[in-house]
């Protein structure tokens, strides 16, 4: 294995070989835990969809490396496993909701990529796409109430999701309340199926940053390095008071909307163009070039992930489903306002 | 203050008005909430140095600064951020404009706030005051009663005070709960109903009320039509007639119990509410009773709405678009003699 100690050297963006391995690491994970699981929904062993980040890890990670749990907020999407790892989200909490453990943060209530922890900042996104968005600047605000100050609050979207009323409105008030918002937009190209020529017509989605009041910056999201510095920067400048900050990331989503779908409407020409290459072997190769770490010890670090992603796998599996007799039916918190509850005169 | 809680209004002592208003006791409920919660905060479109668009934060923002904020016309918006800092711990009141105006905030009410308890086990308290109902020259979009719609969602507690006292009273409940509440307050009610005093007596949410008690019939209702209902009551007293009103206080929870013990009592249910006769509460009451109380009920039970149309802006035409204290008399009168 490589040791921190052994990592020397600097990127052109000024990302050091150690936080570049940090992120590869992230980005391996996270591609061998949704393989995993697109394999066991394949296999019928998953209850519900799958969604997968494959192509976006890059973009993910950088984000949710550039946060810190415990003091940030980060209301992550459906294709930021890698994001949701790096802030501190586990390959086990991931099995066990995937999988329908009732040990896992949603105990079978919800499921796949709805989990959450809020307690530990980290909403559970709803499927309404653009809705998180306001959350978040709702948990910055309650900190600027309580007189907390240096927190960050980001959240994911794709370029489909900026359509939204939900999102517009929250990025405007974001700016109005010159909130510590990081806003990573992923434009991965196709909103399930529609392309982005049927979803916005500005040439890229980083202008519309200027008529919010955000700083915006617009990216090329497959490479790791220019993704880290990037995110680093506007969570620098978004802690440091300079409002909201827009990163656009340009990249192709490398798989379906779900694992029910082939992305059969993704041309082959567009999969073959330089720039929708795949970030996790781009940044393998980077490692690799500057000898930050050799092929051998890229097979160990790979091993070592799949072995993790196992062991979650064989854990979660071993664990309870939920038991309906068992399940309290309970959506409020003031149980004795639940009818059946209520005290009889 | 007075043993009531209640601090200055409109810069007198309560002991010092004739009255107090609905819309003022709504203004004084948040008030005591901001003054004894530092969690408490209010955030609605023109309500910070405007005092709302019914004055029902007048003077806040000044007695409380940075907790009384203006937002933008955004109701998604407000209710996701609302919903936010409720997660975090805060106890946020939304003023929508008009309760019409909350179609825009649906998805983060029903979605979002409504599930998150049960979702992950965090609370999300919050407060979304609706000013509902009908006033006459309002129209069709500056009218309407959204209780039956956030009632059929699970996770939200809605209620309708239709008292000076409920509306304080159960306000300040509100602001208590672990849950997002729907807070319908009726606009008719805000400057016509007054009281002499914000009433001691206080009923847990959850509990109907018996405004009135009667042998004959029971009128089930809630909201500004509690007092159509009444006066209707008064008309038929002078014929002999013993009408029972029940005030639900909370469409959701709904208190079955007081309902059925009522019919119990006269054998005759009229269940009515301002809101469209499509489903609905008077829907959901005459159904409990049809399958819990059938065995009770001497004719078959009845319901009143307004009509199946748009709200109509005209007062000729939203004078009979509601129900009134005629019309609810005259379908007790048919009710008494089936």
């Amino acid at each position: 294995m490589i040791q921190s100690a052994s990592i020397e050297g600097l990127l052109p963006t000024g990302v050091t070989a150690e936080r570049f391995a940090e992120g590869f690491r992230w980005m391996l994970l996270s591609r061998t835990v949704e393989d995993k699981i697109a394999a066991l929904y394949h296999a019928g062993k998953i209850v519900g969809g799958v969604y997968l980040g494959r192509g976006q890890e890059a973009f993910s990670a950088a984000l949710g490396m550039a946060l810190q749990q415990g003091r940030d907020v980060f209301a992550p999407l459906i294709r930021d496993q890698a994001g949701r790892m790096a802030f501190g989200d586990t390959v086990l909490s991931t099995l066990r909701t995937y999988l329908g453990s009732v040990l896992g943060p949603m105990r079978g209530r919800d499921g796949n990529i709805h989990r959450g922890e809020p307690r530990k900042g980290m909403p559970a996104m709803i499927s309404h796409l653009g809705a998180m968005v306001s959350v978040v600047c709702g948990v910055l605000m309650s900190r600027r109430f309580k007189g907390e100050t240096g927190v960050v609050g980001a959240a994911s979207i794709g370029e489909g999701g900026t359509s939204t009323g939900a999102w517009h409105e929250a990025m405007n008030m974001a700016a109005v309340e010159r909130l510590p918002l990081v806003v990573a937009v992923a434009n991965n190209q196709f909103a399930y199926s529609t392309p982005s020529t049927r979803q916005f017509a500005c040439d890229d989605l980083v202008e519309r940053a200027r008529g919010y009041g955000a700083q915006g910056i617009s990216i090329d999201g497959t490479d790791l390095a220019q993704c880290i510095a990037t995110f680093d920067a506007a969570v620098s400048r978004a802690r440091a008071g300079g409002g909201p900050q827009m990163v656009v990331g340009r990249l192709l989503r490398l798989c379906g909307h779900g694992a029910h779908d082939d992305a059969s409407y993704v041309p082959v020409e567009l999969r073959e163009l330089a720039e929708n290459r795949d970030c996790l072997k781009a940044a393998r190769a980077t490692m690799l070039t500057n000898g930050w770490a050799s092929p051998h010890e890229l097979e160990l670090m790979e091993a070592e992930a799949y072995e993790q992603v196992q062991q979650a796998v064989a854990q979660a599996q071993r664990e309870p489903r939920p038991d309906p007799a068992r399940e309290t039916w309970m959506p409020l918190a003031s149980e004795w306002l639940m009818e059946g509850n209520l005290q009889t005169a | 203050m007075d043993a009531a809680g209640v601090g200055m209004v409109d810069g007198r002592k309560p002991a010092d008005r004739v009255s107090i208003t609905y819309l003022e006791a709504i203004r004084e409920a948040q008030n005591k909430a901001l003054r004894e919660d530092p969690a408490v905060f209010l955030y609605g479109q023109d309500i910070a140095t405007f005092g709302g668009a019914f004055k029902a934060t007048k003077n806040l923002a000044k007695e409380f600064p940075g907790r009384v904020l203006d937002s933008p016309i955004s109701e998604d918006a407000m209710l996701g951020m609302a919903v936010g800092a409720a997660i975090d711990g805060m106890r946020p009141i939304v003023e929508m404009q008009f309760a019409d105006f909350s179609s825009i905030a649906f998805n983060q009410i029903i979605n979002q706030a409504a599930t998150h308890y049960w979702r992950t086990g965090v609370p999300c308290p919050l407060v979304v005051r609706l000013p509902s109902g009908g006033t006459s020259g309002s129209g069709p979009f500056h009218s309407q009663n959204m209780e039956s719609l956030y009632a059929h969602y699970p996770g939200l507690v809605v209620l309708t005070p239709a008292t000076v006292g409920d509306a304080y009273w159960m306000l300040l409940e509100a602001i208590t709960l672990n849950d997002p509440v729907i807070f319908c307050e009726h606009k008719f009610l805000y400057y016509h109903l007054k009281a002499d005093s914000l009433p001691e007596e206080r009923l847990p949410i959850g509990k109907a009320r018996i405004m009135r008690g009667g042998r004959h019939a029971t009128v089930v209702t809630y909201s500004a039509m509690l007092h159509e209902a009444l006066a209707a009551a008064n008309e038929l007293a002078r014929d002999g007639f013993e009408i029972e009103v029940v005030d639900l206080r909370s469409v959701k929870p709904l208190d079955t119990d007081t309902i059925l013990a009522s019919v119990a009592r006269t054998g005759r249910l009229l269940a009515v509410g301002e809101s469209f006769p499509w489903g609905g509460v008077t829907a959901e009451v005459v159904s409990r009773i049809a399958m819990e109380g059938f065995h009770l009920l001497d004719a078959p039970p009845r319901r009143l709405n307004c009509k199946d149309t748009p709200i109509p802006y005209h007062p000729n035409l939203w004078a009979v678009h509601r129900p009134t204290a005629a019309t609810i008399e005259s379908s007790i009168r048919d009710l008494l003699k089936q």
